[in-house]
């Protein structure tokens, strides 16, 4: 019976289940266990303040045939876009890709030829391992520096007014003394219902840099599930950012462990939502090995009756001496139903460290609307000076200026929409 | 011609009468002064002008430029040429200075109906402006007011009257946290704006600022009230006899 309460939308899992391929081996074992475990209620700490539920509430059908979807434009944060892999509805699509002109040592490719190893831990990632086919690899060897910035576009179809399901699957792996820099695109329209069920495996390899970037834009009907883990060797740079503006509901959940010395992690993100909207943001900064920093710096703008979690844990371990963590979480509420969840946590088993965080949920402040307009600003201009003033703190972690200026972009036409 | 009139204004904040029938017009071309002891509501007064929230106005009625006051949104006042030296300004981190005064401009250019000033043009507007003012060209990139000293932040107000050139400025305390030298470059800058077409409410506490800012007019505000108003003599005797005259006492 407590198991039974530890799980939501079931009838979600059942369809999901009822149209899934036949399955053997692994992945027919990994499906079973996703029909039996299946989706996690609120009543599980790690999603009290997310719920699936709604997820009963879509019918689900085939993903539409990817060939056949007209694609009017692919979004890239580049002037001139670089090497790509392009997915639409989960689907490669190799004629809107570009993967030549790539160095000797880097592999870019859709993930079919791949094995995809079963993964284990959680639901969504078992569901991702059962049924994903398709995905994007990024191999990059030793001591290779990527110039361009790798993009991977993701672009939301469906078929008719039903809803789809896919799981794409990325692995990037940064070999060590190499670099990199992804940016991940998620667009989608906003009359379609989807759910995107991501699984981000990455690794950087030591004294390895990679970039990780990623925008998510889905369609305001859309699911948004994503799950990165992270290992970094010693000496690693990571520096990711998420910014997240669409979707119904969307997940992003990061785990970066730090299994060697000097490791930098920079894991941060913004938000701006509305209406109903949910933006949930969780990671997890494990500290394993000494002498390693983490920043974590994550702002969003909640709006209309929409809701942001915030759910950020930092572990340090018995053996990780000398850690250097800070942590930074800060919402804008825009009107008198924007709510925010923060939970910030920290574990800390190591008596010589430095970790601190904050956090802070406030409204635009009276004075600086007043300051703004008795100079001749209209309302709405000052809250946008004043919204992307606040946002701007966190998109000043983002170290590509490239990126964090489409971001800014991204985020300034969020506000002029609104 | 009467830049602004106003009648009878009284205000409350939290149901606290804090105006209680200030009458005062000011014609283009004068610069009226208002003195008054902490607390007279000289700040109430300039705040309810710039249409500032929470004041409540429970009589009387404001004529500026022959609009109704009262009515207008806080940024339509801007428009219309009225403009607030606050006593303490507000900081804003995060929007540059630049940011903040070329939005300010190029909107009320644009009510106005007058084409926006491009990157170039309104650069060059600050240069010549911060200038004058004694700025550097480090204030006024950085963000409006942070890590600004107060004289710094009075300088900033005078670069922004300076900058949208208002047909009625109010200077709330501009002295106030200013050393000798910034008063003078800040008296400077304001009597530049002089003009036959303008007109200036300058409030203090001090009479030191009306050596410089010199008033064709000088009132006492005491309790909420315009209680006395005369020449510019009346600062001097202010100075030397205090405001016990008008029934009120001073901390010190
Ligand atoms: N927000 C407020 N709430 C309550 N009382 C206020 C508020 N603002 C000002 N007051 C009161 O109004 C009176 C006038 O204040 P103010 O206009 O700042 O005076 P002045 O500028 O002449 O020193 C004072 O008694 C002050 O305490
Ligand atoms: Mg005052």
């Amino acid at each position: 019976m407590r198991d039974e309460q530890n799980q939501t939308a079931k009838g979600f899992v059942e369809q999901v289940v009822a149209l899934a391929p036949a399955l053997s081996g692994a992945r027919g074992e990994g499906l079973a266990r996703f029909a039996k475990a299946g989706l996690p209620s609120t009543r599980v700490e790690a999603w009290k303040f997310t719920n699936l539920r709604g997820l009963d509430k879509l019918t689900l059908g085939p993903a539409p045939d990817a060939a056949a979807v007209t694609v009017d434009a692919i979004p890239t944060a580049l002037e001139t876009p670089g090497p790509r892999l392009v997915f639409v509805a989960g689907q490669y699509r190799a004629d809107l890709s570009r993967v030549d002109d790539l160095p000797d040592g880097v592999v870019l490719s859709s993930l079919a030829a791949e094995a995809t190893p079963m993964l284990g831990d959680g639901p969504l990632r078992t569901l991702n391992s059962a049924l994903s086919s398709q995905g994007a690899v990024l191999r990059v060897a030793a001591g290779l520096k990527l110039a361009s910035p790798v993009e991977l576009v993701f672009i939301a179809a469906t078929a008719g007014d039903k809803a789809a399901l896919w799981n794409p699957r990325i692995v990037i792996d940064i070999a060590d003394g190499a670099e990199a820099t992804v940016v991940e695109h998620h667009v989608g329209a906003n009359a379609d219902a989807y759910v995107s069920n991501i699984v981000a495996d990455v690794t950087v390899g030591i004294a390895a840099r990679l970039h990780h970037y990623k925008l998510q834009a889905e369609g305001l009907d859309a699911w948004h599930l994503a799950n990165v883990s992270t290992h970094l060797a010693q000496d690693a740079v990571y520096d990711t950012f998420v910014l997240n503006l669409g979707a119904r509901l969307a997940r992003h959940e990061a785990r970066q462990v730090l299994d060697g010395t000097g490791i930098e992690a920079r894991v941060s993100g913004a938000y701006a939502i509305t209406g109903n909207q949910v933006s949930d943001i969780t990671t997890l900064i494990d500290h394993a090995k000494p002498h390693c920093t983490s920043r974590e710096v994550v702002k969003g703008v909640i709006d209309g009756s929409a809701r942001a979690v915030f759910q950020g844990k930092i572990i340090v371990r018995p053996d990780a001496q000398k850690t250097d963590g800070y942590q930074l979480n800060r919402a804008l509420l825009l009107s008198e139903q924007a709510e925010i969840n923060s939970k910030p946590e920290l574990e800390i088993y190591a008596d010589d460290v430095k970790c601190s965080h904050g956090a802070t949920a406030g409204e635009l402040d009276e004075d600086q609307m007043f300051y703004l307009r008795a100079r001749g600003i209209p309302r709405n201009a000052a809250r946008v000076l004043l919204i992307g003033a606040f946002l701007d703190e966190a998109l000043e972690e983002i170290i590509n200026e490239t990126v964090r200026a489409y971001f800014r972009a991204r985020a300034e036409a969020w506000m002029g929409a609104r | 011609m009467s830049l602004i009139e106003i009648k009878n204004l009284h205000a409350t904040v939290d149901g606290k009468a804090i105006l209680k029938g200030v009458d005062l017009t000011i014609n283009a071309g004068e610069v009226h002064a208002i003195m008054g002891p902490n607390g007279a509501g000289k700040s109430t007064l300039s705040y309810v002008l710039a249409g500032r929230e929470g004041y409540e106005i429970t009589e009387g009625s404001v004529t500026f430029g022959g609009q109704d006051l009262l009515s207008m949104e806080i940024e339509e006042r801007a428009a219309a040429g009225l403009f607030l030296a606050f006593q303490y300004p507000v900081e804003i981190p995060g929007v540059s200075n630049t940011t903040f005064l070329k939005e300010a401009l190029n909107a009320i250019r644009k009510t106005r109906g007058e084409a926006p000033l491009d990157a170039m043009q309104f650069l060059k507007l600050i240069r010549a402006k911060a200038k004058d003012l004694s700025m550097t060209d480090d204030m006024i990139k950085r963000a409006v007011n942070v890590g600004f000293s107060g004289g710094e932040k009075k300088r900033n107000e005078a670069l922004q009257m300076a900058v949208l050139q208002p047909k009625l400025a109010i200077l709330d305390e501009t002295d106030s946290g200013l050393d000798i030298d910034a008063l003078k470059i800040v008296a400077e800058g304001v009597n530049k704006l002089r003009g036959p077409e303008r007109g200036m409410l300058v409030i203090t506490h001090y009479q030191r600022l009306l050596d410089y800012i010199v008033p064709d007019v000088v009132h006492v505000l005491a309790n909420g009230r315009i209680v006395k108003s005369g020449g510019k003599d009346l600062a001097l005797e202010l100075e030397a006899n205090g405001y016990a005259q008008f029934g009120v006492t001073e901390a010190a």
